[in-house]
């Protein structure tokens, strides 16, 4: 490693530890110092980890995917590509085999950001680095899975996910735990998307009633450049505070964030998403819906910040309670910070109407019924631009929800 | 197949049905006319069983069964299909999905392509269930939805209403097919109750007899050319007065 790029390095250590104990801007503040950060069992592939894997759209046979990394606690059992073009890497790898590397660690999201983006620096537990090189497409999904089941465990992620200019890559990122007592999970991912790039990012959360969660998410967008994210949350976590920062700097830029959180059984939730159109004409959109049942309570949030020129952002927040000792917050927010910005926003919470019911019902349908084609309804998505076997999965994930609910 | 015997029945408290009677055999067609406000969809809505259309006195017997108080959805299990006046939209459903588990739940004997044809809807398949529909698209709507279930009585509320010409046709084509209105009296298994305002859907279909209802009470019966032809003539005070002097008298 260069002079310069160890020094990076250095730099970002030092600013972890003064970080250490900073709480974070939002959610509720955790002790993080109850938690160890390496298990020493060994791993392998059990039968509950497959089923949880698959669960969340991971095959682990590798069929039908482009390449795969499986984590379990601080385990890495899986980490290949199976397509030219495309490198897929434990990330203490990458940093060993390319000098490079650093000049995509921490630089699109601030190391000191809070206790938890430094908890990751300082006692890294494992991650996963995907390449895709310039010019190379592929459609089918490079697959991550990170697996939490030891109780007091903190699994610190770091990920890093570089699309070379015109190329396209598809995520598709399971994270699961079985019951467990107390642990954490923080994932910080890193995504670089170059002119004329494409990424598209699916993320299926299905936590136990134990888990912290705080994933940390940043995105960098160069010219004419395209990030998909779609995150669904199917399972009662702990807590999971997350708001991914998508920084749109290239001219034409676009990005689409889409958020479907089910909440449930006294999980506290607080999601968001945060776009800066910082190119001209750069466009971002922020869709959340919310279904908070029990007593769960969540915070949606979203922000877009339009400085370049022409840029357009949409925001929309959607809350269904299916409780009355459930609560959904919504804080949308828009700063206009150029004249030609065009920023909108749309905020609506409730529970379905009767009328909704009783029509279903008087087409044969049960009340339960009624209610659950209402529910997967309100998730539906619309059409997103994934490829068709990601189309389907995530149809075949809020399908399975709503039968759930 | 249906009979309805002294039904009062209450919407938010307040009395809207004051003893109805009526009763519809296999094979016929009723229509119900009657101002508004006077009491025509709560009679269906109690029909179908909407909780909120609470019944507080009489019953309502279909098939021999008394279903008075039986949930909606058992009520349409039964051979009940329903088609709303003003259905509610119902977001991120497509119709051509509904439409399947529909008849799923009903035989899945239903070829919904060929119905979507005939009702001109086969392009809505894909759309959201009532989203965006214009008043004639929703009127076709229900009755596809109705057609899918393929219920021994089918209810349609006002499909006349709000529907240009074209449209009217379309619909009264589809519920005369459904009715079997081109075969012979005996052959005729399947009825319906119609609901119309004005009486616009009879130009189309040859109904077997029309009740007017007045008030919460079903004020006249008769054959529905001679109903109509006395509100042509007279409007529906026509019937007040004649409700009145029988009443008084």
């Amino acid at each position: 490693m260069s002079e310069g790029k160890g020094k990076w390095i250095e730099e970002v250590r030092e600013k972890a530890k003064r970080a250490i104990d900073k709480p974070s801007a939002f959610g509720l503040d955790l002790d993080i110092s109850k938690f160890k950060s390496i298990s020493k069992s060994s791993e392998s592939i059990s039968r509950d980890l497959e089923e949880k894997a698959s669960e969340v759209g991971v095959d682990l046979s590798g069929r039908g995917r482009a390449g795969s990394y499986l984590q379990v606690d601080s385990s890495i059992l899986m980490g290949s590509s199976l397509h030219e073009g495309v490198e897929v890497l434990p990330i203490s790898k990458a940093l060993e085999l390319y000098d490079w590397v650093p000049n995509y660690y921490w630089r699109a999201l601030d190391v000191d950001m809070d206790k938890f983006t430094a908890l990751s620096e300082l006692k890294c537990s494992g991650g996963v680095f995907i390449r895709v090189k310039s010019g190379v497409k592929v459609e089918l999904p490079v697959q991550a899975c990170f697996y939490l089941k030891s109780s007091g465990l903190s699994q610190n992620v770091h990920n890093i996910i570089i699309v070379e200019e015109g190329a396209e890559l598809n995520v598709l990122t399971g994270c699961a735990s079985p019951r467990v007592g107390e642990a954490l999970h923080v994932g910080v991912s890193e995504f670089y998307v170059k002119r004329g790039g494409k990424l598209t990012y699916t993320m299926i959360h299905s936590w136990s009633e134990g888990v912290d969660v705080r994933p940390r998410t940043g995105v960098l967008l160069e010219d004419d450049a395209s990030f998909t994210s779609i995150y669904i949350n199917v399972n009662p976590a702990k807590t999971i505070q997350t708001m991914p920062i998508v920084h749109l700097n290239g001219e034409n830029s676009r990005s689409s964030l889409v958020s479907i959180v089910v909440a449930s059984n006294g999980s506290v939730i607080d999601v968001g998403g945060e776009a800066h159109l910082n190119g001209n004409g750069s466009k971002a959109e922020i869709v959340s819906k919310v279904i908070a049942k029990d007593d769960a309570n969540v915070i949606s949030r979203g922000v877009i910040v339009g400085e370049g020129y022409n840029c357009r952002g949409h925001l929309e927040c959607r809350g269904m309670l299916l409780s009355s000792k459930a609560v959904i917050r919504a804080i949308p927010q828009l700063d206009a910070k150029n004249a030609s910005a065009t920023l909108s926003h749309e905020a609506a919470i409730g529970r379905f109407s009767e009328d909704e019911v009783y029509y279903l019902m008087s087409r044969g349908f049960s009340e339960e019924e009624a209610v659950s084609i209402i529910v997967r309804g309100f998730m539906d998505i619309g059409p997103v631009d994934l490829p068709p076997l990601l189309s389907k999965y995530v149809k075949w994930v809020l399908d399975n929800v709503s039968r759930k609910l | 197949m249906l009979e309805i015997s002294d039904l009062w029945v209450e919407v938010a408290g307040k009395p809207v049905l004051k003893g109805v009677n009526l009763k519809i055999d296999y094979g016929e067609v009723h229509v119900l006319l009657g101002p508004n406000g006077s009491g025509k969809t709560t009679l269906i809505n109690a029909i179908i069983g909407d909780p909120r259309f609470k019944v507080i006195r009489g019953s309502i017997r279909f098939k021999g069964i008394d279903i008075t108080n039986m949930p909606i959805n058992e009520r349409v299990k039964l051979g009940i299909g329903i088609g709303f006046q003003m259905p509610p939209k119902i977001r991120g459903v497509k119709l051509g999905d509904l439409l399947r588990e529909i008849s799923l739940r009903f035989g899945g004997k239903s070829n919904i392509d060929e119905l979507a044809k005939s009702l001109n809807m086969h392009e809505f398949l894909d759309r959201e269930v009532n989203v965006g529909f214009s008043g004639g698209e929703l009127k076709r709507c229900e009755v596809l939805q109705v057609l899918v279930q393929s219920p021994d009585l089918a209810i349609f509320d006002e499909p006349d209403s709000g529907v240009d010409v074209e449209n009217l046709s379309l619909l009264a084509k589809a519920i005369n097919d459904f009715c079997g209105l081109s075969d012979k009296p005996i052959m005729r298994k399947r009825s319906a109750l119609i609901i119309t305002h004005l009486g616009y859907i009879l130009n189309y279909i040859k109904a077997d007899r029309a009740h007017v209802i007045m008030d919460g009470v079903v004020a006249c019966s008769g054959r529905p050319d001679e109903i109509i032809e006395n509100i042509k003539n007279h409007g529906f005070e026509g019937c007040y007065r004649c409700l009145r002097e029988r009443v008084n008298g």
